[in-house]
C-alpha cells in the first residue's frame, strides 16, 4: 500500500512542477497582458495544486492540511487574476484581436459608460 | 532579490517599487525558511506581504505616484506606444 | 538514490526555472500589469516549493508558512489591481 501511494504521489509531483514551469515560460513568451495573464494563473493554479496534493498522498498524516491549502489556491487565484484583467481594461489597454475575430463584448458596454462619463 | 532591491532604490515610478518590495519580502521569507526559522518566516509573510503593501499603496493615492513631471511624459509616452 | 529523490531533483530544477523567468518578466515587463502577474505567479511557486521543502525536511510545523501564504498572498495583488482601476 505504502509503495502505489509513494509512486502516485511522486507522479503527482513531477506533473506539478512541470506545470509550475509551463506557466512561468507562458508568462515569458506571450505578446499580451491578457495572454500571460492566462497562463501565469491557470497553468500555475493547476501545477501548485497538484504538487501539493502529491505531497499529501506521500505523507498521508498531512493529507488534511494539503486539502486546506489547495482550496485556498482554488479560491485565490481567479480571485485576484479577475480582479488585474478588470483593472488593465478600465485604464483602457484593450487585448490584441486575431484577423478576423470581432468577439469583444466588453468594449460596447465600456464605450457607452465613457460616453456617460463624459456627458455628465 | 539583490536584483529586485536594486530595481526598487533605481526606480522612478513608486508603484514599481512597492511590487519590488513584494518581491524582496517573497524571497527573504524562503530564506529564513531555508535557515530553519520557521517563526521569523511566518512573521515576514504576514506583514510583508498584506501590511506593507496595503499602507504603501495608500500613500500612494494620497501623494503622487511619479518622483517628477519629467518621468510621467515618459510613462505616457511607454504606454502610448 | 531512491524514487523519490530524483522526483525531488527534477521538481527542484523546474522550479528554480520557473522562479527565474518570472524574475525576467518582472524585471522588464513594460507596464505595471505584466509586473504584477510576475508577483502572482512567483507567490504560487513560492507555496509550492514550501510544501515540497516541508516534505523533504520531514516536519510538519513548516506546512503552517506555506498556509499562511496561501491565506494572505493574493491580498497584495489585489489591491494593486483596485487602486490600478482608480477605485480604492
Amino acid at each position: 500500500m505504502r509503495e502505489v501511494l509513494e509512486i502516485i504521489g511522486g507522479i503527482f509531483i513531477l506533473i506539478g512542477s512541470i506545470f509550475l514551469f509551463l506557466g512561468a515560460l507562458g508568462i515569458v513568451r506571450m505578446p499580451d497582458v491578457y495572454n500571460r495573464l492566462q497562463a501565469g494563473t491557470k497553468a500555475t493554479t493547476l501545477g501548485g495544486m497538484s504538487l501539493i496534493l502529491g505531497v499529501g498522498l506521500l505523507e498521508p498524516d498531512w493529507i488534511f492540511k494539503a486539502i486546506i491549502l489547495v482550496l485556498f489556491i482554488g479560491f485565490s487565484n481567479p480571485i485576484s487574476s479577475h480582479a488585474l484583467a478588470r483593472a488593465m481594461y478600465k485604464r483602457g489597454r484593450f487585448p490584441i484581436l486575431g484577423k478576423g475575430e470581432n468577439m469583444d463584448a466588453y468594449r460596447e458596454v465600456y464605450d457607452k459608460n465613457k460616453e456617460e462619463e463624459v456627458k455628465s | 532579490m539583490i536584483g529586485a532591491a536594486i530595481y526598487a532604490i533605481l526606480s522612478k515610478d513608486i508603484l514599481y517599487a512597492v511590487i519590488a518590495t513584494g518581491v524582496i519580502s517573497l524571497i527573504l521569507s524562503g530564506l529564513f525558511y531555508l535557515l530553519q526559522a520557521p517563526d521569523v518566516a511566518l512573521t515576514e509573510a504576514a506583514i510583508g506581504v498584506a501590511l506593507t503593501t496595503i499602507i504603501f499603496i495608500i500613500t500612494i493615492r494620497n501623494t503622487v505616484r511619479f518622483e517628477d513631471e519629467h518621468d510621467k511624459k515618459e510613462h505616457i509616452k511607454t504606454i502610448e506606444k | 538514490m531512491t524514487y523519490i529523490e530524483y522526483i525531488e531533483y527534477i521538481a527542484f530544477f523546474f522550479m528554480i526555472l520557473g522562479i527565474v523567468f518570472s524574475a525576467y518578466r518582472f524585471l522588464k515587463g513594460p507596464t505595471a500589469g505584466d509586473r504584477t502577474v510576475a508577483l502572482d505567479t512567483l507567490t504560487t511557486i513560492m507555496v509550492a516549493g514550501l510544501v515540497l521543502l516541508a516534505y523533504v525536511f520531514q516536519r510538519f510545523i513548516y506546512v503552517d508558512v506555506a498556509l499562511v501564504y496561501g491565506v494572505l498572498g493574493f491580498i497584495g495583488v489585489i489591491v494593486i489591481a483596485r487602486y490600478l482601476e482608480g477605485a480604492l
